[in-house]
Formats: structure tokens, sequence, C-alpha cells
């Protein structure tokens, strides 16, 4: 085949062990760009730095060790997955602990745990599982299935309230969807009943909180010191790095403390406060080719359940980047989405690895007897 | 497995539709990364200077810097305002971790009151967390001392200096040099109008009173500015840049404190106030006013009891009696009434008149009497003046006029301002015709001219006045604004100020001013001189001219007290004199309200005043020996 003939050998090492070096070059640079950016954004804290550290140890290790599964065995597992995942979710709702204004931890005794973040890889796994069962393009029936299965648990989280997570949950699974070959007629329609569903979100979904952020995006500048400061300080950040922003541990919005939550989801203005738009360009660059390789990895899989959950996996990582991106610099509304592998914290990381770990399985672990 | 029979079969087609789809995302992912760019490229590029601007607007403040203010030394270069250290205890809210706690631990280790606790408590609302409050604004050194010892225990609490205004001489100097105090609302509002805010941004305290408030301008300097980096809570994080303030003038006064010490040692137990003067400058050399008070109570902000205390005394300590005290003159001016009419021409040297004891006029039924009830027998200018006879001037100014009167003695200076540099002066009183209209919207009667001739009849003057009118006579027309302050030091050096002047008394005959001086040099030193067993024995020659002015105390509106009548009804004693005779330096004039007789009471102080000003002069000759020096002229 001309593919393999294109692999190069030293690639083989890293196949048998089903790490693929694209991905992880692309993610190690992320993770050295995130490292230095909260070393910066944190007050020089090594502390957090150590933290980080462990964090991201333990989340390779997860990648590592999800790579070595074999994909079918996913597929068999995604139905438990996500059955598993909607019970904990009403699980939360009923019994959850509530923090920062919202019910989204379950307590395990042991320790506390975010079902949302399980359904970040279930809802892809399931809606593939269910889509690939069929031939592509799926029927309108089947794309209706489709819908409810990534309806329950994305409006069970957005009632906890979590809205950064329930849109990043649809829209993993409304990828797979489209991947599949949804008619556009069909996108079309969607589209329409989805902006209908706004005023419902609005009125009946929504918290006084979200509703805020929502106004607050709008006109940042009516509450300069309220619920606009960290929108109108965050831009303030990112414009006043310009082109070659204004170095390392000298950003003054991020070093003095005006920039909020800087080491967490707001740590995309200290980065270009002290790199500047080159510096950003070049922070593109990294998701662009992570981005491109996992389309490429969904483009060369074999089956139709590892294609979807390939390409839906990839794309919803752009999704976290764009969001976070796009609320930091004052084009969406801030929601609570990080940026991924570079903001400070735990949960999301390892569920974001994970996914990597999958795309890495997928890409390694091919079966010669379909080709 | 059906199924999979299907999924092979379509298998080529199904990775087509794949691909298809997934170069789609491809296209949307590029079309939303340059939506992402484009808006960082118009934040990052397009509005750089702008977002520029407000980041360095959030992190930089400027921050005023107070100027130390001028110190003010006396002529000999005694020190007699100046700036020490006061120490503060002060707390930052948020840097203390249990602020009950650490406040109950505070009360116990100094002693502070629960009215302090309260006190603080009630500006620990006002302020940010992160500001320093203070507890308590004037710590004793001991205190400091055992706070210090103490420091490691209290996060948080600090002891700040802050340089504040001390007057070392009290209450010698308090009418002079007045006091600063903290700027009230009003003060703002005048400093808002003359456009002067921002100089003092960081001041605390500005002149009140006296050479502290007239020279305000000099002593204050100019604010200094300190540009620091700050962030989000306000925190100072470094200073960026510093333009040091102007420290205020050094300012040198034309006063002698020992001068002023001696005065204030020789008025014990008056009430009333000394004004000594240079003739040759206008230089004031002592200005004392008692009692007196001490100024530093108004600088750490007066407790309402003290002031009460100083505003309710009878004894009205808070007004400067040299400067707004206004008394009648009496005879104090009858030298310069004499001048006026020789040069009128309505006397000569040689007029003479036999004084009964008594003066009437033509139909007029009033009789005016002498203050010696038999008279002095025959009298001419000169001995009318030694003696102070009142009949001559009765006489004279029956034939001056009040017109002539108030015209000859303005330019001496009564009833207007001396432009003395302070703000608390009175302008007096010189009768006239207008005045009287305007006034009372009586006409002028003649029986209102006659006892202007004795200083009295609505004449009113201050200390200071008949100390610059002596002064312009001594000088024989020459006319110097009196002036306390001297110079300034500029680059160690002192530099002295030009004297300030009026347009000088011209008369018709010069002469005029050796019969007028002469006669004041009588008054001291020849046998009937009314002052000459107060001189007596003097190593100077001096002249001078006694004064005893009926009942006319300062507080008009006094309520009238029975216990006090007595001593309310007495004359105010008066006295003007200058030394030495052939050369003026120092002029003196003494007013004490209800002493008695200017020759028996002030005439003793004006002596005091001038033996410690010569005291250790040795170019001064004896008075015996000079005996005949001025023409010794008795007619």
């Amino acid at each position: 085949m001309l593919r393999t003939k294109l692999e190069p050998n030293k690639q083989s090492l890293l196949n048998k062990i089903h790490i693929d070096g694209y991905l992880l070059l692309g993610l190690l640079a992320l993770m050295g760009v995130g490292l230095v950016t909260i070393y910066a954004a944190g007050g020089q804290d090594w502390h957090l730095i150590q933290r980080q550290l462990i964090r991201l140890g333990v989340a390779m290790a997860v990648m590592l060790t999800l790579a070595q599964i074999p994909p079918m065995a996913y597929q068999r597992l995604s139905i438990y997955f996500y059955v598993v995942g909607v019970l904990m979710l009403v699980g939360v709702l009923a019994f959850g602990v509530v923090g920062k204004g919202a019910q989204r931890w379950l307590d395990l005794g042991v320790f506390r745990f975010q079902p949302s973040e399980i359904m970040k890889l279930a809802v892809p796994m399931m809606v593939a599982w269910y889509i690939a069962r069929f031939n592509l393009p799926p029927r309108t029936y089947h794309i209706f299935v489709g819908f409810v299965l990534v309806s329950v648990p994305t409006l069970l989280i957005a009632k906890q309230p979590d809205l950064g997570t329930s849109l990043l949950i649809a829209s993993s699974g409304i990828f797979v969807l489209f991947l599949a070959g949804m008619r556009w007629k069909l996108i079309g329609i969607i589209a329409g009943l989805g902006s209908a569903f706004v005023p419902i979100m609005w009125f009946y979904l929504m918290q006084d909180y979200q509703k805020q952020r929502v106004i607050t995006f709008m006109n940042p500048e009516s509450d300069p010191l309220g619920a606009g400061y960290h929108i109108i300080q965050s831009k303030i950040a990112i414009g006043s790095g310009g082109l070659e922003g204004k170095g390392w541990l000298q950003g003054t919005q991020s070093q003095l403390e005006f920039l909020p939550e800087r080491h967490t989801d707001f740590i995309f203005a200290v980065f270009s406060e002290e790199f500047g738009l080159i510096g950003v360009l070049g922070l593109l660059a990294i998701y662009a080719f992570i981005i491109t390789r996992g389309l490429l990895i969904a483009m060369r899989a074999q089956e139709a359940y590892t294609k979807l959950l390939a390409g839906s996996i990839t794309l919803t990582f752009f999704v976290y980047v764009f969001v976070n991106m796009g609320m930091v610099s004052g084009i969406l509304p801030v929601v609570g989405v990080p940026l991924p592998l570079v903001s400070y914290g735990g949960t999301s990381m390892v569920t974001l690895l994970a996914g990597f770990g999958i795309l890495m399985a997928i890409s390694t672990q091919k079966r010669l007897l379909s080709r | 497995m059906p199924r999979q029979r299907i999924t092979i079969k379509d298998h080529t087609a199904e990775a087509n539709l794949f691909a298809r789809r997934a170069f789609i995302a491809m296209i949307i992912v590029g079309v939303m990364l340059t939506v992402l760019i484009s808006n960082l490229y118009y934040l990052q590029v397009t509005r750089h200077e702008d977002y520029q601007t407000r980041s360095n607007g959030n992190r930089i403040k400027v921050l005023p810097v107070a100027p130390n203010r001028g110190l003010i030394y006396d002529r000999n270069g005694t020190l007699l305002a100046e700036n020490r250290p006061v120490f503060s205890l002060e707390v930052v809210p948020e840097d203390v971790e249990d602020l009950d706690a650490t406040l109950a631990q505070l009360q116990q280790l100094l002693n502070i009151s629960d009215e302090e606790i309260a006190d603080f408590h009630k500006n620990l609302k006002r302020q940010r967390r992160f500001k320093p409050v203070s507890l308590r604004n004037r710590l004793q050194p001991t205190e400091v001392a055992i706070f210090s010892a103490n420091q490691h225990k209290f996060s948080g609490v600090s002891v700040e200096a802050r340089l504040t205004r001390h007057y070392p001489y009290g209450d010698v100097l308090t009418h002079v040099l007045g006091y600063v105090a903290r700027i009230n609302k009003k003060d703002l509002q005048k400093l808002a109008e003359a456009d002067l805010e921002a100089n003092y941004a960081a001041t605390h305290d500005i002149g009140k009173q006296g050479v502290e408030k007239y020279h305000e301008a000099r002593l204050h300097g100019e604010v200094g500015y300190q540009e620091v980096e700050v962030n989000s809570k306000g925190r100072i994080i470094r200073t960026l840049n510093f333009s040091p303030p102007v420290p205020g003038e050094d300012v040198v006064l034309n006063i002698d404190v020992r001068l002023q010490m001696e005065i204030q040692q020789a008025l014990e137990g008056y009430r009333g106030s000394v004004v000594a003067l240079d003739p040759r400058s206008g230089g004031v050399l002592a200005l004392y006013s008692n009692p007196s008070y001490d100024p530093n109570l108004f600088v750490h902000g007066i407790s309402s009891k003290n002031y009460r205390a100083l505003l309710d005394s009878r004894n009205r300590p808070l007004i400067n009696r040299a400067t707004q005290g206004q008394y009648p003159p009496a005879s104090t001016v009858k030298p310069l009434l004499a001048l006026a009419g020789l040069d009128a021409g309505v006397i000569t040297p040689d007029t003479s008149m036999m004084d009964y004891g008594r003066y009437q006029l033509k139909n007029v039924n009033h009789v005016w009497r002498d203050w010696q009830p038999w008279g002095h027998g025959k009298v001419n200018v000169t001995k009318a003046i030694e003696v102070s006879c009142d009949t001559f001037f009765y006489d004279l100014a029956y034939r001056l006029g009040i017109d002539r009167m108030n015209e000859a003695m303005t330019p001496f200076g009564f009833g207007d301002y001396t432009g003395i540099d302070l703000y608390e002066e009175s302008d007096g009183n010189m009768p006239s015709r207008g005045w009287k209209r305007a006034r009372f919207n009586q006409p002028w009667y003649i029986g209102d001219t006659i006892p202007v001739g004795i200083g009295q009849s609505f004449w009113t003057a201050t200390p200071l006045q008949l100390a610059q009118a002596i002064s312009i006579l001594a000088n024989r027309g020459e006319h110097f604004i009196p002036q306390i302050r001297r110079g300034s030091i500029v680059n160690d050096e002192v530099i002295i100020d030009e004297p300030k002047r009026r347009p000088p008394i011209v008369l018709q005959n010069e002469s005029n001013w050796d019969v007028v001086l002469d006669a004041m040099y009588g008054t001291v030193n020849r046998e009937h001189g009314g002052a000459r067993k107060a001189f007596q024995g003097t190593t100077y020659i001096s002249a001078g001219k006694t004064g005893t002015a009926q009942l006319f105390s300062i507080g008009q509106d006094e309520e009238y007290e029975e216990e006090n009548v007595a001593e309310h009804l007495r004359d105010n004693a008066m006295y003007v004199g200058y030394a030495p005779y052939d050369d003026p330096e120092i002029v003196v004039a003494v007013a004490l309200e209800n002493a008695g007789g200017g020759g028996k009471n002030a005439a003793p102080i004006a002596r005091r005043v001038m033996d410690y000003y010569f005291k250790d002069r040795t170019d001064m000759v004896q008075r015996d020996a000079t005996q005949n020096g001025p023409e010794d002229s008795v007619n």
C-alpha cells in the first residue's frame, strides 16, 4: 500500500507501544507552553508548577493506558459507558455536591467525581456506535435517535448548571452526526430548530449568572467593575501585548493581578500579553497541527465507528480552543471552558488526554484483515 | 452477520463520504481560526496603542509628595518654627490576621483607651482594607520604643513618621508666627479658587494665622510626585519615577526672640502689647500681645475644651492687641499734631499761651479741662509736649480744624492698614466729617474737634500704627512699611529684602521736625518731662511721649460685669519713644489696658525694652555727658 510506504520506519517503534509520534509531539509542545505560562500567571509559584506536572503525569498515564486498548473494545463498551454516565448525571442532580453555585460533583467517598467529564467521551462513543450500526449516510430516523442520545446528557448537564460542558458534549455528539454524512437539508432544519431553542434556553435553562454573562458579553463596558471586569481586563491584556508581547513575566495585567482567573480560564490573555500576536500565531499553529493530525487519523481509520469517534474527539478539541480563545478575546460570552492542555486544572485535562489516548489507539492499532 | 456484510460492501463509499465531511470540517475549522486570528489582530495590532494606554492607566498611579515647610528664623538665626517628626500607630487591616485580638493586645501594650478603639473602628469603615488606619496619632518616644520592641508580634501594624510644625518658643511668638493647622473645608475652597489644589495634594497643614498664614506661599514649597506601579488592589509595588518636592523657603524675621521674651516678662500681669520697630527699615524687632497662648495646641488640633477656654477668657488671648487692639492714641500723638500746627503756620515755635487748667470757646458752654487741674502756666509748643499740656492742644485743634488735622495725620498712617505682613490687623480710625456722616449720620461739631487735639474723640489707633507714626517722625518724614519678615535663606545665604516704602512726608519748613523731636527729647530728658523718671540713668539717649487714655477698652462688645467695673474704668497707659535720639535705631510703642497713667506704667516698660536692646552696646554715650547735646531750649 502506498500509505505504508509513506510511514517512516522509526515510527514503527512508537507504533509498537501504540503511541502516535506526531500527536505526542504536539501535545508535549502545548504542555510546555502551558507550564511556562502558568509559571508567569501564577506569580512564579513553583508549587503550582509541581501540581500541574503531577496532573500532567497522571493524565499522560491515562492516555498511554487507553492507547493500548483495541478500538473494537471501545466500540463494545460504548453503550455501557453511556448508560452508566447518564445514571450518574441523574445521581448528581439528586445527591450531588454543590460547589461554586453549581451541582456538578458526585461524592464517592474517596474522591469527588464529575460525571459530566465521562460524558465528554461517552456521548461521541455512544452516538458513533449507534450510527455506525447502519449504512452511512444515516437516515433521518437515525439522526433523530442520535439527537435524543445527545440531548439527554446535554440537558442534564445544562441543568447542573454547566453551560460550557453541555456545549462541548452537545457538539461532540453533533460532530458524529455531521461526519457521518447527515444531509444538508436536515442540518438546515436542525439549525432552524436550534435557533428556536435559544429562547427556551434563556427562559428555562439558564441561570441568572449565565444570563448576566451573556448580557455582559454583549456590552462589557456597561459594568466595568462588576460583571464586565473580566472581559475588559482580558482585552486590555491581549491588546497591550501587541505584536511582540511584553515579554515573559513582564505582563503587567497579569503580574499586577488586574486579570482575574489568570492561570485557569483566562490563561490565554496572559499568554497573549507576554508573547504578543507572534506568540499567539505560534500557539495556534500547534493547535492546528494537532487538529490536522487528528482528522488525518480519523480519515485513515478503518471502521466507521473509529472514523466518527476520532473525528468527533478532534473537532471537540477544536471547540475547546475556539470557545476559550473566543471568550477571552471578547467574541464569545464567558463560559467556563479552559484552554486545553495549557490552563491550570485537573479534571478536564485527564478527559482530554483520555480522548487523545483513544485517538492513538485508533491510529496505531489497525486490523490487517480489513485492508 | 448481515450488518457486517453491508458495512463491508459500502466501505469505500463511506470512507469517501467521511473524507468529504472531514474536509468540510477542516475548512470550517480554518474559517473559525481566521475569525479568531483577525480578532486578535484587531486587538493586538489595530488597537494596540489604545489598550497599551489602558494597561498603563491600570498600573501607573501618580502620588503627590508633600514638600517640607520652610523654617522660620529670627534676625539672629534662632529657629522659631521647625518641622518635627510625629509618630503615629497605623494599622493596615488587610495585613492583620485577627484584628480584634491585635487591637486588644495593642490596647494592653500601649494603654490605648476604648475611645481610641472606637474612633479607629469608625475610621476603619471609611477606608479601604489595604490603606492604613491610624490608631493613635501622637506617640510618645517611650511608646514608640515599646512598640518597636514588640513589633514582630504585630503584622500589619507599624509606626509611621510625619513632619509637623513645632514652635519651640510657644506663646512668646504666637501673635507673630501664628500657627499651622489641618487644612479644612474653607481652606480647600480658597486653594481651589487660587488654583493651588494640586500643590497641596499631599499637604496636611496650612498657615492659619500670623507669618505662617501671610507667607504661606513662600513657606509651603512645591509638591513633588512619585510615579508608582500599583497592583489591582491599589497597593504600591514599586516606584517608577520620582520628582522630588521643592521645599518651602526658609524665612528670616526682623524679630529678635530674646527681646520678645524680655517684653513677655515685662508685660506679665498686664493686658497690653508692645511693638518695637527699626525706623531705618520698618523691620519689626518685637511685637508681643499679652496674654498669649501656646500655638502648638492648634497644630495637633486643639481640644474643644481648650479652645472654649481661650475664646471665653475675659483677657482675650486670641486677639493680637499690637495690631488689632484699637485704642485712643491720647497724648502720644501730640508731637504729630504740633508738627501739623507748625507746618500749617497756625502756631510758631514761639507761640505761647497761658494754661489755667481749662479751655473754653466763645458761645460754647462746655469746658475742656487739662489733666492738671491748675494748669501748666505759660506754655509754648515745646513745653506743651514735654508736660503734655492739654489746653495748648485744645487750642491747636481749634485753630487747625478737623479737616486739616485729618489731612495731616493720614500720611502718618492713621485710619489705614500699615501693610505689615500679618492679616490680623485693624485699621483704626482717623475721624473726619465724612466719616462721622457715614457712621452716625451726624454733622461734625466743633465740640468733636477739640478733643482730637489730645488724641481722643473717635480717634483710635493700634499700637503698631502708633509705632509706625513715631517711626516716620523720628525719620523726619521717611515712611517704611513695618515688616516682620526680613528676608529668606537662599542657598545657605540670607538674602535681606529691600525695605518697603510709602511716599515720604515733606514739610513746608524742614526745621519743624527739629522743634517737635526736641520736645520729645525734653519729655524724657528735661526736668519737667513726663517720662523723665522712667528713663533716669539710661546708657542711651531716648525721646518719647507718654499718653493716658480715658477708658476705652478694646472689647467694645464686652458684657457689663460688676466685679470688673473698677478695673475697666481705669485709664489705658500708653507710651511711644525711640532711641538713640540722634540716630534712631528702635521705636517702641506700649499700650496697656486699664493700667493707669502712661508715664508711670507704660514708660518703664518701654525703657526696659530699650535697655535690653542696648544692653550689650558700648558705643552709647552716657546720658549725663550729653545732657546738653541737643539744644536745651527751655522757653
